[in-house]
């Protein structure tokens, strides 16, 4: 007669975070930084049509990286919630603490209860209508969900860009010193970032209802003055 | 309310309507018998050089009596379009919202924008699906018009309440006043308009209708309540002012005073 092998718990849950992080520390990272104005969220995404970033909401806007069929699953699985939300309550009903919450229940059970875990970091990131009034939750793989205040990192080598990014930030920078900031951060010291090799949107105050806004390669060209 | 997530192969795509109806929210058809709602009534869109103009005024009746003043029923759709209706005003206005919604739905899961011509298929669904409303008595006939960014120009969309769609070339009108607008407009009408050219156009057509038709209101200047106006261009929508519509009706009242 065989036995099954016994694994312990402890052990398959360290297995499944490690599958996981190996998975998004492949990809490419992604920094959210204030600005004045807003949030300015910049990846490196070689690709001008495969999206890490985008537009869940009126303010809330949606970035992920690691696996991009997954983190794609979840953004459109956000955009559902947030107008079916908007439809049945009211436009101002619709928060990013909620979406933040219904992800990290979708994350914690694929990790604890499918046969592998959801390769990816997200974030979703809102503004307020008050210059300080902004929320950025950062989510993991197994649920984690952090809420995080001036920047948010996420991708492999989180730790270092976020070191490089906490040296550069100050609370009143505009949007230019903000992408300029988080390229510098994402390229480090022996890299530097150009525009075609970015993906870079803003969650602007000053942009009517649709706060969510795209900058171009000519805009994040001018703005890097490269 | 649990966050919508689907198999890819049980996914409802980029249709708003269809993930209403996937989750059980969507619309029922009901016996409305006979019921009294309020009515929507004149509006028109032109063509002119540059895009479009579209035009509706403010009223809403319920029989003999206004039950609104200020009643929005020209309405942007899109950053590139916009949707007038006349008809009953509790099912249009809910079309109106749908739609919108439908269009940035759209626009957020796919990445992209839908199509003039897709937004305007769109709307036809809609229009089909009140169909057993509008055996009753519901009637809803929009009238969709924006500026095509692939072809470069301004299109128009006219619809019947089966959902028949019909392109129109030059304008169109519907509502209870449509008669008298539309005349006013044909006889008006010149290829390639210019934009102060065809606001006024529009007005006077709505003017005339609310001359002729207790259901259209006419320029209210005591409350300060004007028609909605809007120009769509390569540029976008554009409301025209309240300012700008109270000079235009000035002159209308002056050529008026003047025959």
């Amino acid at each position: 007669m065989t036995m099954p092998y016994y694994v312990a718990p402890e052990q398959v849950m360290k297995d499944r975070a490690d599958y996981a992080r190996k998975g998004i520390a492949r990809g490419r990272a992604m920094v959210a930084v204030r600005y004045s104005e807003g949030v300015a969220l910049v990846a490196e995404n070689p690709s001008n049509t495969l999206r890490k970033i985008s537009e869940i909401y009126d303010r809330i806007a949606f970035a992920g990286v690691g696996k991009y069929n997954e983190f794609d699953q979840l953004r459109v699985a956000g955009v559902r919630a947030a107008d079916l939300k908007g439809y049945q309550y009211s436009r101002d009903d619709v928060d990013a603490r909620g979406l933040a919450n219904q992800y990290a229940q979708i994350l914690g059970q694929v990790f604890t209860h499918e046969m592998k875990p959801m390769e990816v970091e997200i974030l979703v990131a809102e503004i307020g209508y008050g210059s300080d009034d902004y929320q950025l939750f950062h989510i993991l793989y197994d649920g984690t969900v952090m809420d995080e205040r001036r920047f948010s990192v996420l991708g492999g080598d989180a730790e270092a860009i976020a070191g490089r990014l906490n040296e550069s930030y100050t609370d009143t920078m505009s949007l230019a010193e903000a992408v300029t900031a988080g390229t510098a951060a994402l390229g480090g010291t022996d890299r530097t970032l150009g525009s075609e090799d970015l993906e870079a949107a803003v969650l602007d105050r000053s942009s009517g209802r649709r706060c969510f806004k795209r900058l171009t390669d000519a805009e994040v060209a001018e703005i890097l003055g490269r | 309310m649990a966050m919508p997530f689907f198999k890819p192969g049980d996914d409802p795509g980029s249709s708003f309507p269809d993930l209403l109806r996937r989750i059980g929210m969507g619309s029922e058809s009901v016996d409305m018998g006979d019921v009294a709602v309020p009515h929507a009534t004149t509006c028109v869109a032109m063509r002119y050089a540059d895009g479009v103009v579209m035009a509706g005024d403010r009223r809403a009746t319920s029989g003999n009596l206004i039950s609104h003043r200020g009643m929005e029923k020209v309405v942007q759709a899109d950053h590139f379009s916009g949707v007038a209706i006349a008809g009953a005003a509790g099912p249009a206005m809910e079309m109106i919202k749908l739609f919108q919604l439908q269009l940035e739905h759209y626009e957020k899961v796919e990445g992209s924008f839908l199509s003039l011509e897709g937004k305007a298929n769109q709307l036809s669904m809609m229009v089909r699906g009140n169909l057993p409303a509008a055996m009753q008595g519901m009637v809803v006939v929009p009238i969709f018009a924006g500026y095509d960014v692939r072809r470069k120009t301004g299109r128009l969309f006219t619809y019947d309440v089966t959902g028949g769609r019909y392109e129109e070339q030059d304008y169109v009108a519907t509502g209870s006043g449509s008669l008298h607008a539309g005349t006013v407009i044909k006889i008006g009408y010149r290829e390639a308009m210019t934009s102060d050219d065809a606001i006024a156009l529009a007005c006077k057509g709505l003017w005339e209708a609310a001359d002729a038709d207790s259901a259209t209101g006419g320029p209210d200047a005591l409350r300060g309540i004007y028609p909605i106006v809007a120009t769509i261009t390569s540029a976008g929508w554009q409301r025209v002012t309240d300012d700008h519509l109270a000079t235009v009706f000035e002159e209308i009242a002056m050529e008026v005073r003047a025959r």
